[in-house]
């Protein structure tokens, strides 16, 4: 037994190493065919050929040099292509001779046409930028001609700035193209030999697993297995954890700015992802599937950890059903059927991008059963979520269904009891998670208002910044760096208790109107703290299971995990009648408790 | 403003300080030597398991005392002065007092057995126990638990978690002796060896013996059988903590004697918790209880009294819990080890022998008097009140359902148990 758990463990190890070092094994050769491939426009495929073709045929055995040589040539065909597009101070000069001689100057767009004698689409793409971003000097009066050419030239300049986003390679775009060449360039194991890599890294990865995993069903008696986890440096924060939780940050940093850095894992999952869905894999399918398998894997380990508890067992089916079901397998298959990509369990606010008006179209484009999963994205938000939370607390969601619930209560199990449990992380988490709930709110407001009016600034906001701002700060720094790559430092809810803007929305109707509670059982407490320590949103069950008083807080998901590690049978998570839900502090002195009942 | 002055940051001392702070503008001081706040002794074995660190044990953040005005001092009571209303400490200084409290708690017993002071011997109370029992059990090849009760069976599960094999030296025919019946008694051993614990009933210590360097080396039980072992752990029950109350004109006897209102001889003095041996012990409870819960509510009755709403200690029905390795343990009622004359009871034990369920009625109004679960939680509510009222044993099993406590989607073993009671009886009656 002792031996198959250990060359589990072992099993595991190399898997992984042999997974990261599939990210600085391989080999990297461009050519043309790669880059006919992408979707860059006519002009930038053409200025990148000439950038480039010094590249073309090189095999680097370096990804680093890759990468550099990669930015010189996007860097020399960026220039190019503006080099190319922008105007000439030579042109503004002669622009604005036009106008020397009048006392009074009437700028007028009309005159910009007759600055290029050619007729082609490089003067037609200039003298629309120029008319463009002059436009506004029309029907101006100028006095001073040194005043006028100043403006000029000024705006002239910004068109020809403004030319790296509109025709060379910035921002998302690069990114896309790096991550495509990237993997296209790749040659290595994982390209060579697919399936024998997939079978070493996460054939292995799973194997090892099993065996680590497995035996422990049979092992011991059945009951609270929470040994040791403050003296293993995984989990109580010592250099492995610390180690962990540097190595899941790195990831998600890497999976949302810099995916060409971890093309290769997009490699080994191309097979997959062609026998699915006939797709190259991107770095959202490894994303998907590596999360998936979080939930599925580590899940049996939590199976086993709980292998007393009915409740447990069947909340943690549910919790990998949804997620292999739900968010894994149903966007593929509508993506095979030709319909929006969508996890139907993911409910705005928490599903932030909902109601984008890209969104809506596809849904509007996808016929009847696009509406339908419209309509069904909209029920679940209302009447959904109040009407589940009055049944069966939020609890229903975030510890049964949700993707970010399922992995917290799965991989990140071994976690929970790091949660912050003072009360000035309740006061940081009552203003965060609201504040993300607004702000999820306004967002969504202002892209409806663009949707509607085709406007894109409100009160001198722009919509598109604002969901900028928020994918940024909230879908991809908190739910994604923090929310996961934390859990070695503040347990597995990070996001959840602080972040989550769904979770605050649930845990409203939770507090005030809802048949959910954890009934105190009497006077049988004796203040051990174990359901404190345990519950993974850091709140202090003890403060409450001490006094008699029932726990009702807004940001219970209702794990059950406090009621599982009482010692004295004191908790137990109900759905009863509303009435008597909020009881009072039984003062359990003096034959307290009975008699301060009445 | 009275000068209050509590011995003891325990459970007792701690909630007597709360409560009185919650009733009055008093001026509160707590002393201890043990730890500088309250923490949860009940949580201790969970340090030494890994499941909790010291800080989790602690009740309320540090910065609580503070805000609530309850100043804090490390030091010990060397000798208590009634006649001038004021204690000396360790550290020579003196603190006066209007009211004084002694919530001073136990000491693990100690019955003179030879070796009993060896290095690698400790008893498992206080915060310094943990620390000793840490060092003493670090690398050793086997520990031997002296005593069975509820902090013999703590024990054994803590060293047993740390992979070191034990044995327990329980005097009585079964474990729990004075408190369990024979069948719960019987659950309970085999949860117990089913953790590879070495068990042994009606075995006594007779002798601790060293090694060369003075540690513990071995015991020798009162059958000459000689166990080697690097750690004893000495459970055989606590007693007041009152020696130094000597020649203070406290009345004690085993503990601080007091009357209904937890005063003592001295009228400005009270004493609260397991140091507290009533004069008249309330109903069927014991003279000196040393709970958890009853430490408690002792503080709570006393902050009333001494905030001028005199009121009587009255701890009302007895209950408790305990845990043995996996299986949960609660009480309501009485349930005696043996039966009383009057009484009969309904045994019920599930087929993997891992729960069951006592009930003790009245053999002639057939009312229930008491109930033990093991593996089963039941409702403090439900239970005290069919206890009460005097509800028959037979409603009760009709209902038992109402009573259960178990986590939603467990087994219902509700209709098992009404049918082994049916059995029961149509047995009883056929003869």
């Amino acid at each position: 037994m002792k031996t198959i758990k250990k060359t589990g463990i072992i099993l595991v190890l190399v898997s992984l190493t042999l997974l990261m070092s599939l990210l600085i094994t391989g080999h990297y050769q461009l050519n043309r065919r790669i880059i006919d491939s992408t979707d860059m426009t006519e002009d930038q495929k053409v200025a990148f050929d000439l950038s480039s073709s010094y590249m073309i045929g090189k095999t680097y055995p370096s990804k680093i040099n890759f990468l550099e040589e990669l930015n010189q040539s996007f860097d020399k065909a960026n220039d190019l292509i503006t080099g190319t597009f922008s105007v000439s101070q030579k042109k503004i000069d002669r622009l604005a001779a036009i106008f020397r001689n009048q006392q009074e100057i009437k700028y007028f767009t009309d005159s910009v046409a007759g600055l290029y004698a050619k007729q082609n689409r490089l003067t037609h793409a200039k003298i629309e930028g120029i008319t463009e971003y002059t436009g506004w000097m029309q029907n101006r009066t100028y006095t001073d001609f040194e005043n006028f050419k100043q403006q000029l030239t000024e705006s002239v300049e910004k068109y020809n700035s403004s030319l790296l986003q509109s025709q060379g390679f910035a921002g998302h775009k690069i990114k896309s193209l790096k991550f495509r060449i990237f993997k296209a360039s790749y040659l290595g194991w994982a390209e060579s030999f697919p399936l024998t890599m997939l079978l070493l890294t996460f054939g292995l990865l799973s194997l090892g697993t099993l065996m680590y995993v497995l035996p422990k069903f049979r092992q011991g008696e059945p009951g609270i297995k929470n040994d040791n986890l403050y003296k293993n440096s995984l989990t109580a924060r010592g250099w492995s954890g610390i180690l962990t939780g540097i190595l899941l940050i790195t990831f998600y940093v890497l999976l949302y700015w810099f995916a060409y850095w971890i093309a290769e894992w997009a490699v080994l999952l191309d097979p997959l992802s062609q026998w699915i869905t006939g797709r190259p894999a991107d770095q959202w399918f490894f994303y998907g599937f590596v999360y998936t398998w979080s939930i599925l894997f580590p899940g049996l380990n939590f199976l086993t950890k709980y292998r007393h508890s009915r409740l447990h067992q069947v909340r943690t089916y549910s919790v990998m059903f949804f997620q292999l079901v739900f968010a894994f397998t149903l966007p593929m298959i509508l993506y095979v059927l030709n319909l929006p990509e969508v996890d139907l369990k993911n409910i705005w606010p928490l599903n932030y991008n909902f109601f984008f008006e890209w969104k809506i179209d596809e849904y509007l484009e996808a016929g009847t059963l696009g509406l339908f999963l419209f309509v069904w994205g909209i029920a679940l938000i209302i009447p959904g979520v109040p009407l589940f939370t009055y049944f069966l607390g939020k609890r229903w969601y975030c510890s049964w269904v949700c993707g970010c619930g399922g992995l917290a209560e799965t991989a990140g199990d071994p976690f929970r009891h790091l949660s912050d449990k003072r009360l000035i992380a309740w006061r940081i988490e009552r203003i965060l998670v609201h504040s993300v709930l607004v702000f999820a709110m306004v967002m969504t407001g202002w892209v409806l208002y663009t949707f509607f009016t085709g406007k894109n600034t409100l009160l001198g906001v722009d919509s598109f910044k604002m969901r900028q701002v928020y994918g940024f700060l909230i879908g991809a720094m908190f739910a994604g760096v923090a929310g996961v790559g934390f859990y070695p430092f503040f347990g597995s809810r990070v996001w959840c208790r602080f972040g989550c803007p769904l979770a605050a929305y649930l845990g409203m109707v939770q507090r005030f109107k809802s048949r959910f509670r954890i009934t105190a059982n009497g006077g049988q407490c004796m203040s051990c703290g174990n359901c404190s320590t345990y519950c993974e949103m850091g709140i202090d069950v003890r403060a409450y299971a001490q006094k008699g008083q029932n726990i009702i807080r807004s940001s219970c998901v209702g794990c059950g995990v406090c009621a599982s590690v009482c010692p004295r049978g004191v908790l137990r998570l109900e759905n009863k009648k509303e009435k008597g839900r909020f009881n009072k502090p039984v003062l359990l002195g003096n034959d307290g408790y009975i008699n301060n009942r009445k | 403003m009275t000068n209050i002055l509590i011995i003891g940051n325990g459970i007792s001392g701690v909630t007597a300080a709360r409560h009185i702070r919650k009733l009055s503008g008093h001026k509160i001081t707590v002393i201890s030597s043990e730890t500088r706040h309250f923490y949860a002794r009940t949580a201790l074995m969970y340090i030494y398991m890994g499941h909790m660190k010291y800080k989790n044990t602690k009740p309320y953040e540090n910065w609580f005392w503070k805000k609530n005005r309850i100043n804090l001092l490390e030091d010990q009571v060397r000798f208590v002065n009634t006649d001038k209303n004021k204690v000396i400490l360790s550290s020579g200084s003196e603190k006066s007092y209007d009211i004084l409290i002694i919530a001073s708690g136990s000491k693990p017993n100690k019955f003179g057995w030879p070796g009993q002071e060896l290095e690698g011997v400790s008893g498992f109370y206080s915060y310094q126990d943990l620390q000793r029992v840490i060092k003493y059990t670090k690398g050793i090849k086997r520990a031997v638990i002296i005593g069975g009760g509820l902090i013999g069976v703590e024990l054994a599960e803590m060293i047993h978690s740390a992979n070191i094999p034990v044995t327990m030296l329980v005097r009585e025919d079964r474990y729990w002796g004075d408190v369990l019946p024979m069948e719960e008694a019987r659950l309970v051993e085999r949860e117990i060896k089913r953790h590879h614990i070495d068990l042994r009933l009606n075995t006594e210590l007779k002798e601790i013996l060293p090694d060369q360097q003075g540690r513990v080396k071995a015991v020798i039980t009162d059958q000459d059988e000689v166990i080697e072992c690097g750690f004893v752990g000495l459970a055989t029950g606590v007693h007041p903590n009152i020696s130094w109350l000597k020649d203070s004109g406290i009345e004690t006897e085993k503990g601080v004697l007091v009357d209904e209102y937890l005063k003592t001889n001295i009228d400005n003095v009270y004493a609260i918790g397991d140091c507290a041996q009533f004069h008249k012990p309330p109903s069927n409870r014991k003279a000196i209880e040393q709970l958890w819960y009853t430490g408690r509510m002792q503080a709570e009755t006393l902050a009333q009294t001494i905030c001028g709403n005199p009121l009587k200690y009255e701890p009302g029905m007895w209950f408790n819990s305990a845990k043995f390795f996996n299986i949960e343990y609660q009480a309501y009622g009485w349930v005696w080890s043996d039966l009383q004359q009057d009484e009969d009871n309904f045994f019920w034990e599930a087929p993997d022998g891992k729960s069951g369920l006592k009930m003790v009625f009245n053999r002639n109004d057939r009312s229930l008097k008491g109930i033990n679960t093991f593996g089963i939680r039941m409702k403090q509510e439900v239970c005290e009140n069919w206890i009460r009222n005097k509800i028959s044993i037979d409603e009760t099993i009709e209902n038992i359902r109402e009573a259960i406590f178990d986590p939603e989607l467990s087994k219902n073993r509700s209709k098992q148990i009404r049918n082994a009671y049916q059995n029961e009886n149509a047995v009883t009656e056929a003869r």
